[in-house]
């Protein structure tokens, strides 16, 4: 089966964007990981997916990989930047409890797309973890390859202000940054999607440029703030209603749904926070509703079979 | 092991604790703390050691002890019993507490005075050292004292659920910086093959192997001894020595520049930080594209190091840099390092092309319209906007402008774009760019080059090694910053406490200080604390009202009048500058928000603004605090110091200075010390007269009436007297202090021949309190200067 992957030019990670994206599905579903799809809503991080968040607490083991559509608004440059983008893709893995050999298992997938250690600089950079939002941290570091920031590696410590017991290894790779680096491209919409040549090639910009140019308007410019602070509220309503209607005899019927609404709510505030108008008073007051959600959701989903409740 | 042959050849131990990466920061003190924490366990378990040294690199933490004793002395311990014959239950007691089997196993100690009693010989026995390390590791590695710690893996799980790990420790699970993986500890003499010391932390068994380097070298290493284990690493390719990666690094740094004939920015922060990224270092030269360059130097150097953590190389001829850097890599590549060089110009290419995005997207926006969006931005809840504080340092940096020989024009200009770089995106990336780049920006827009510079040296002196700025312009707006600062968190009682300086104030008072002292300005500090404290009130009472009380009483019309219960309440939009004066004398207590009526502001009142009294009263100690700081930690005296502030009205500092520099030298001469003692005999007098019940009014108020003197030296010192405060006043007002002081000198004779031959206690009441009012005008007299009363000696 490796000969078929390899003779396929076109899926190799060095050529083909999404030959990477396939690579690391196999490699982390060769270890045995669930390899899961997107969540189905807009968020800021792989981290927010619920196999993530959720899923990091309680006692039960959890092995997964994934692809994650993030979006960060308040990073859009209309497409005239050449490294930042408003939507992009992160490849999150979550391994509870993280493994001994974790250091070793990422680099075997640096080399399973094409980075030799042998000749390449990779570094473990310290960085800790911070999301105030989902009242989360954890030590790690950034990982660099030559300089250039691949991932993030992170030993969940606390998640929704609760205890990682057992501790999870988290692992983000940025995918336009590792395919921007093996495909050897500097900028970004000139990735190889498809990893054909001529004119069967489709570049990362034909299939996201526009996309890019159209919600870098919608986000600093055309979002109707009155309706966002609504959604907001509303997102915060919602999920407080869900948690009260989901308590039954110290079991949690209904985290999931509520934490939807937090992530709701949390997307909208990035969203608020592009178009200008949260006061810097104000942004720590909205951090700290989302995080209120967080925390609430997270201590709803330990009640729940999940999260390893009896 | 045999043990006695290890007596004469004294044995050593090696420790290495190997984990993931240790953040570079923390890697200095964390070997510090384990030689600290072992070699204190050592020596309190009884054993002694030659030497001792710890190392630490990106993985591990080491350490040596040499030439321990192989074991513990053995010590015997007398314990005193109960006397003989004495209740059952207290000998029991001595027999339990001194672990002895039965009473009989004391000894009898005779004492004819008090009466036998018994005596417990304990012996304990020396331990041998490995008992003595294996007992000690595991409570140093389990407390060891990271900056962050952290849990990891199968045993942070819990114990006690249906899907814990058989090795589920919960919240047992060792913390460490990053997962420890594997220890080594040996101990022995060189002489025969090393013990390893049996213990295990948290399922981690302590042995005699190592890793070498993650990529070049990952086998497991074998090791004997320190004498072997450096070597070991060596060719596995691991410089276990931080301080030889850093002379590796520099060598090759220097070097590779030498070889293109340019300059290293040395850069030592830099260079220990990257000594602990890189267990084997390997310096590369790499090029960026030479069209950067147009971008400021501080802003290519400081992308280039605190993004990716390399150097930036300059033209020794132009000073300027260029587009050269030098990384430091953790490997040797297959390639000699292409792909390694090739990839960081790469990502450096990407953040210089950001920073050349801030760079010209801040330009197209003009500085004074940078300065307009402060109004959004806060800089203090209780003190408004960016916007406000401008406007006030502005104002305040006006009136300084003449006091420093600046153009009071072109200062309120500066100081209205001191700030304004704060909201550009290049700032925003790089805060600690702020000041630099208004200074671009100002001159890219025109400004003089006066006013540039005034923008970037107003954060100045930004530390104790930093410049003060020496330029009028930049003077004026640097100290009407600081003071700004000092002034406004002054008034919301945001003052430094203890360890706990967060807005940095101790920091911006010795800026005035230096910048006054070292500029040799003439600046009284009272009034312009006081116009500072105005402008910050006015921030403060933005909204809702102020109230008018005075010692607990509103102070508002008659009580009768109808508009009684509302006229000592002022809305804070009609405070203006004479209202403000007002409430100063007295200090008000501030309600925020709006308030219908004066039970709910009085419902509302959250902060009291100090009187402009109590507030420049405090803040003047303040600066005499920081200034005694200062001059202590240039040697002055600090006795000197409080006896020239304990004159009234002292609030320019030069003058304060120089007073106390006049006042030392006196006081190194004889004529000084003499007057000082004579001073001090007066002043000693005057008290013990005060104790006995003799008002002070007397001599204090009343006047020397010559026609009361019955002697020659009363009559000479009062002559002296008169002259010498005359003559010394005189050259204080002309700030000749030397001067003074030699007038005052000339008092030691009068004074000494007045103690020598006068009784100041005579049975003639009138006489004896002219005498008093003489000695009262030594005092009076020397006070010109200083007061000699607060000098030690």
């Amino acid at each position: 089966m490796a000969e078929t992957t390899k003779s396929a030019d076109h899926m190799a990670p060095q050529r083909s964007f999404q030959g990477l994206i396939l690579t690391l599905q196999r490699y982390w579903a060769d270890y045995g990981c669930v390899i899961l799809q997107p969540y189905d809503m807009e968020v800021g991080a792989g981290t927010f997916h619920p196999a993530t968040t959720l899923r990091s607490l309680g006692p039960r083991p959890w092995n997964a990989a994934y692809v994650q559509p993030s979006r960060r608004p308040t990073d859009g440059r209309y497409g005239q930047n050449p490294n930042r983008l408003q939507h992009y893709y992160q490849y999150q893995v979550i391994l509870k409890p993280s493994p001994p050999d974790l250091q070793e298992l990422y680099l075997g997938s640096l080399a399973a797309i094409g980075v030799d250690s042998a000749l390449h600089d990779i570094r473990f950079v310290e960085d800790d973890w911070e999301s105030p939002t989902l009242g989360a941290w954890g030590l790690g570091w950034e990982c660099w390859c030559d300089g250039m920031e691949v991932s993030q590696f992170t030993y969940f410590q606390q998640v929704c202000g609760l205890d990682c017991a057992p501790v999870s290894g988290e692992l983000t790779y940025g995918l336009e940054r590792l395919a921007m680096y093996v495909q050897g491209v500097d900028n970004v919409y000139d990735l190889n999607f498809n990893g054909r040549q001529g004119a069967e090639k489709v570049s990362y910009g034909e299939v996201f440029l526009q996309a890019e140019e159209e919600y870098s308007r919608h986000n600093f410019e055309h979002a109707d703030t009155g309706i966002l602070q609504r959604h907001f509220t509303d997102a915060e309503s919602e999920c407080q209603a869900l948690l009260t209607a989901g308590e039954a005899d110290g079991r949690h019927e209904m985290a999931l749904p509520a934490y939807d609404q937090c992530i709701k709510a949390s997307h909208v505030f990035n969203l608020l926070d592009a178009r200008g108008v949260i006061s810097v008073t104000e942004r720590q007051s909205y951090i700290l509703r989302v995080r209120a959600l967080a925390k609430a959701c997270g201590a709803a989903w330990l009640q729940t079979q999940g999260g390893g409740a009896a | 092991m045999a043990c006695g042959a290890a007596e004469t050849i004294m044995p050593d131990l090696l420790l290495e604790l190997f984990s993931e990466e240790i953040p570079a920061r923390m890697q200095a003190k964390a070997a510090d703390d384990l030689r600290r924490l072992v070699t204190d366990g050592l020596v309190e378990a009884g054993l002694t050691y030659e030497g001792a040294k710890a190392f630490a690199t990106p993985r591990r933490l080491a350490l040596t002890v040499h030439g321990l004793t192989a074991r513990s002395a053995d010590i015997t311990e007398e314990r005193k019993g109960p006397r003989v014959g004495a209740p059952e239950k207290a000998i029991a007691g001595f027999v339990r507490g001194a672990g002895l089997a039965s009473i009989d196993e004391a000894k009898i100690h005779k004492d004819a005075k008090k009466g036998d009693f018994y005596l417990a010989i304990i012996k304990k026995p020396g331990r041998a050292a490995q008992a003595i390390i294996a007992d000690l590791m595991p409570g140093v590695i389990r407390a060891f004292p990271w900056p962050k710690s952290m849990r990891w893996g199968a045993r942070s799980a819990p114990p006690d659920t249906a899907h814990s790990p058989a090795d589920a420790q919960g919240a047992n699970a060792l913390r460490w910086v990053r997962p420890l993986r594997s220890i080594l500890c040996t101990f022995g003499p060189e002489t025969e093959e090393p013990a390893v010391i049996a213990f295990h932390v948290d399922g981690l068994e302590a042995g005699n192997t190592t890793f070498g380097h993650r990529f070049m070298a990952p086998d497991k290493i074998t090791v004997k001894r320190f004498d072997d284990y450096g070597p070991a690493l060596e060719a596995a390719k691991v410089i276990l020595d931080a301080e030889r990666r850093k002379a590796i690094i520099e060598t090759e740094a220097k070097n590779l520049a030498l070889a293109h004939g340019l300059d290293l920015v040395g850069d030592p922060g830099l260079l220990d930080e990257v000594a602990g990224l890189v267990e084997w270092p390997v310096v590369l030269l790499g090029t960026f594209d030479a069209a950067f360059l147009k971008i400021p130097d501080e802003v290519v150097q400081l992308t280039i190091r605190a993004n990716q953590k390399c150097f930036v190389l300059r033209d020794p001829a132009t000073w300027k840099l260029t587009n050269r850097f030098l990384l430091t890599a953790n490997i040797e590549a297959s390639d000699a390092g292409k792909a390694i060089v090739a990839g960081n110009e790469r990502v450096i290419a990407a953040r210089l092309a950001d920073a050349r995005f801030f760079w010209d997207t801040d330009r197209k926006t003009k500085l004074e319209d940078w300065a307009e969006k402060l109004q959004g931005v806060t800089f203090h809840e209780k003190l408004g906007t960016q916007a406000e504080r401008v406007e006030r340092i502005a104002a305040l940096a006006r009136e300084l402008a003449p006091i420093v020989g600046a153009d009071p024009d072109d200062t309120e200009r500066a100081a209205r774009l001191a700030k304004a770089d704060l909201p550009t995106a290049m700032v925003g990336e790089f805060p600690e760019l702020q000041g630099v780049m208004g200074r671009y920006y100002a001159l890219e827009a025109g400004e003089t080059p006066a006013i540039a510079d005034a923008i970037r040296d107003h954060y100045r002196p930004q530390g104790p090694a930093d410049a003060v700025p020496s330029e009028p312009v930049s003077i004026a707006v640097a100290l009407a910053d600081k003071l700004d600062t000092l002034v406004g968190f002054w008034a919301i009682d945001e003052k430094p406490t203890g360890s706990k300086d967060p807005y940095a104030l101790r920091r911006a008072a010795l800026g005035v200080i230096r910048i006054v002292l070292e500029n040799e300005l003439r600046l009284p500090l009272n009034p312009m604390i006081s116009a500072g404290y105005f402008a910050s009130v006015r921030s403060i009472a933005r909204e809702g009202y102020a109230l008018i009380e005075h010692s607990g009483r509103k102070l508002g019309f008659e009580e009768s009048d109808p508009n009684y219960d509302q006229s000592f309440w002022i809305p804070f939009d009609e405070i203006d500058n004479d209202t403000v004066e007002y409430l100063s004398m007295f200090g008000s207590p501030i309600p925020s928000g709006s308030f219908s009526n004066v039970d709910e502001a009085e419902a509302a009142t959250t902060s009291w603004i100090p009187s402009l009294v109590e507030h420049n009263a405090d803040l003047l100690a303040f600066f005499a605090d920081r200034l005694k700081v200062h001059l202590r930690d240039q040697g002055a005296r600090h006795d000197l110091i409080d006896a020239v502030f304990a004159l009234e009205g002292q609030d320019d500092l030069l003058m304060i200075v120089r007073r106390v520099t006049a006042l030392g030298t006196f006081l190194d001469t004889d004529d000084g010390q003499n007057l000082l003692a004579g001073t001090k005999r007066a002043a000693n007098i005057l008290a013990a007269e005060e104790k006995k019940g003799d008002d002070p009014k007397t001599w204090e108020e009343g006047a020397v009436d010559p026609k009361l003197f019955e002697t020659d030296e009363e009559r000479a010192l009062f002559d002296s007297l008169e002259e010498a405060e005359h003559l010394a006043g005189q050259e204080v007002a002309a700030e000749n202090f030397e001067a003074a002081m030699g007038w005052l000198a000339r008092l030691r004779a009068p004074v000494d021949a007045f103690f020598d031959h006068v009784l100041v206690n005579t049975e003639d009441q009138d006489v004896r309190a002219n005498r008093l009012r003489l000695l009262h005008r030594i005092r009076a007299a020397t006070r010109t200067v200083a007061d000699f009363s607060r000098i030690a000696g």
